[in-house]
């Protein structure tokens, strides 16, 4: 591997490692889902540093390139985050769907025991006005 | 434009609904005296032309309480079926008909309704049908749920379709009447009626995009028997269809992947007995 490529991918995984590190500082991103970007972007900076585990992995998955491997790697953990970020989706579409029709039926109860307060505060009055006019 | 009809309700564009309708707001669904304890859940998205009439026609021909489902309407569907005496459900943006219909069954779950039966808005279910189905689910106690269909009798002024739409209906009704051991003519009707046992089902899981097919899956593996009636289904008096032609590809192999998922659950996902669930957060 050479120096260049070395030095292009400790700069860009370190990079991404920091934005996330400071999207979460800020309360951008929560927790739970830097975490896997946080352990991606580790690994990923870990092995551009570290040449001889590189080149060690490499070999053994038989990749004669070694910065090759460290695509192979990180297009993995992009997998990984993909399919982690459907799963939040369908479980965020899920709960906005069921909170949509808790919202619609509450409203038409809560619309419902208003009318039903108006008309019993309306009987009041006409009884009061009764028992003063007689 | 539409919003500014909604803050004036005395010059909606609704139709208005046939004069034979009696005007059903005193007696208001809920109240629990004059209650009656069956429940027409009407699905609708922008429908404000066409919901009046189907209101109208529902309280002419049934006895049934009448609500209506407003799936996140940018039209004034809602104080249309207010206006014709309907109790109105609405969504604050639109979940699609899944949803909408799924609402209807939660309302007639907590309201205590023994039977509910699915109207579509946009007038292509008949109501003079409606007290066909009442009579076959009530002389029939071991049934959950009896369909109309459309494709059991075929008439001259009944329903027709396009081609390809009538080779994939027929498509699922061979693969779904393989895979529930009853014969399923018309998988695709929403013109559906189900007793309490339906109800509780369908209000805890409901299929989200295109629930008919898989609603009748979901009522197999839960136990629940069902059996189809003759109806006849009139061309849709407004509202364009949900399917069309770029999207029927999407449904086909989306309802596919729900028959074959389906048949691969080990067991329901739901159980009976709980709120309505976010099902995609119950397991892994």
């Amino acid at each position: 591997m050479s120096t260049n490529v070395q030095i292009l991918a400790i700069v860009v995984t370190a990079c991404l490692f920091g934005i996330v590190f400071e999207l979460v500082r800020r309360r951008r991103m929560m927790e739970r889902y830097a975490l896997l970007w946080l352990f991606a972007s580790a690994v990923l900076l870990a092995l551009a540093v570290w040449r001889d585990l590189l080149e060690e992995v490499a070999q053994a998955v038989g990749i004669y390139y070694a910065p090759s491997a460290l695509f192979a790697i990180a297009f993995g953990f992009v997998l990984v985050l993909l399919l982690h970020f459907s799963l939040v989706i369908s479980r965020l579409a899920d709960q906005t769907k069921v909170l949509a029709q808790r919202l619609g039926l509450l409203q038409t109860e809560v619309d419902r025991l208003r009318a039903e307060l108006a008309s019993q505060a309306g009987e009041q009055e006409r009884e009061r006005e009764y028992s003063r006019s007689t | 434009m539409a919003h500014e009809d909604r803050r004036a309700p005395d010059t909606l564009h609704c139709r208005n609904s046939p004069p034979a309708a009696p005007l059903r707001t005193q007696s208001a669904p809920t109240d629990p005296t004059t209650m009656s304890r069956h429940l027409a859940i009407v699905p609708a998205y922008n429908e404000a032309a066409a919901i009046a009439a189907t209101v109208g026609d529902l309280h002419a021909h049934t006895d049934f309480d009448v609500l209506v489902v407003d799936d996140g309407s940018t039209d004034p569907t809602s104080e249309c079926a207010r206006a014709a005496g309907a109790a109105v459900v609405r969504h604050p943006f639109n979940l699609g008909i899944g949803g909408a219909v799924q609402s209807g069954y939660q309302y007639a779950l907590e309201h205590g309704y023994e039977i509910a039966v699915q109207v579509d808005g946009d007038g292509q279910h008949d109501a003079r049908h409606v007290d066909e189905l009442l009579r076959h689910l009530q002389e029939h106690p071991e049934l959950d749920m009896v369909t109309g269909s459309r494709f059991l009798e075929m008439t001259a002024d009944g329903y027709r379709s396009t081609l390809p739409r009538r080779a994939g209906i027929r498509l699922f009704a061979r693969l779904l009447s393989a895979v529930v051991g009853r014969p399923v003519s018309d998988p695709t009707s929403g013109f559906r009626m189900v007793g309490r046992r339906g109800i509780e089902l369908f209000a805890r899981d409901y299929p989200h995009d295109y629930p008919e097919v898989e609603a009748v899956l979901l009522l197999h593996f839960h136990q629940l028997r069902g059996t189809e009636i003759p109806v006849r289904m009139r061309p849709r008096t407004s509202g364009v269809s949900s399917i069309n032609a770029q999207r029927s590809a999407y449904y086909m192999i989306k309802v596919l992947l729900a028959i074959l998922v389906g048949l691969l659950r080990a067991r329901p996902a739901v159980e009976a007995g709980d709120r309505a669930p976010v099902a995609a957060e119950s397991s892994i």
